[in-house]
């Protein structure tokens, strides 16, 4: 095991940063939903990779718990999204404005 | 060295290519492929339990929910629209930059090489043992949660507004 926990933790920034560059570039929702996916998935890597460090398991347990949410996040966002193509025949995060004002 | 270079560079390479790749489609099937070098380094941090857990749930069953519900809504790229963001988007891509900085400069010389590590570490009766021992209040909640969810996205999908 030559590789050291930093590189791994950078690289789990690096997709934590990826994913907010998605959420602020991008207008459909269904990639807003995929970017957020990335944000997850780049923190549950750091939180394998600390519990390796302190040779706990409890990591593991808090990314199970997290892939949990984020499979009942998937669901509901998505059921959320066709409920609103079929109101607005449209997945585009600009011209969802019915809660503004 | 090799095995985390080549699966790291997968994982990012793949993670831009969702963001920038116009066909959702094609966004969904690069996730998939950024999930799966992710398990490669979750093997290399020996979460064997993690590695096979994040391909059936990601890969197996909340992207597959993804390509479902464009494929359902079927979605023409062309159509999604006027950007209203224009001129701010390159911001975007700065705000991005600051954050991965601050990310990196905090994370900075945490360096520490990793020891040898129980066979056992991250294994199915592992982890499993600690999700029935000393985290099962937390692991029968999600029971819970994930009821919610399902009643949650049948009611959101099902109403006439």
């Amino acid at each position: 095991m030559a590789v050291p926990l930093d590189y791994f933790v950078i690289l789990s920034a690096f997709l934590f940063a990826v994913g907010t560059v998605g959420v602020l570039v991008s207008r459909n929702l269904i990639v807003m939903f995929m970017s957020i996916e990335i944000m997850l998935n780049a923190a549950n890597l750091a939180l394998v990779a600390f519990s390796r460090r302190q040779m706990l398991m409890d990591g593991h347990v808090f990314v199970f718990l997290v892939m949990t949410v984020a499979a009942a996040e998937a669901a509901v966002g998505l059921a959320i999204i066709i409920s609103l193509f079929r109101n607005r025949e449209s997945i585009n995060a600009d011209q969802l404005d019915l809660m503004k004002w | 060295m090799l095995v985390f270079s080549v699966a790291a560079i997968i994982a990012l390479a793949s993670a831009v290519m969702v963001i920038t790749v116009k066909n959702p489609i094609g966004s969904i099937l690069f996730l998939i492929m950024s999930i799966m070098a992710q398990s490669v380094l979750y093997i290399m941090l020996s979460g064997l339990f993690l590695a096979a857990f994040l391909i059936l749930v990601y890969a197996g069953a909340i992207l597959v929910l993804f390509l479902f519900v464009v494929m359902l809504l079927n979605i023409r790229y062309a159509d999604l629209g006027a950007d209203k963001l224009g001129k701010l988007k390159p911001l975007a891509w700065v705000f991005g930059a600051a954050l991965l900085g601050e990310l990196v400069w905090v994370t900075m010389g945490a360096t520490s090489t990793l020891g040898e590590v129980d066979p056992l570490f991250g294994s199915v009766p592992a982890v499993s043992r600690l999700l029935y021992g000393k985290f099962v209040y937390p692991f029968e909640l999600t029971s819970i949660l994930l009821l919610v969810a399902v009643v949650g996205a049948v009611i959101m999908a099902k109403r006439e507004w």
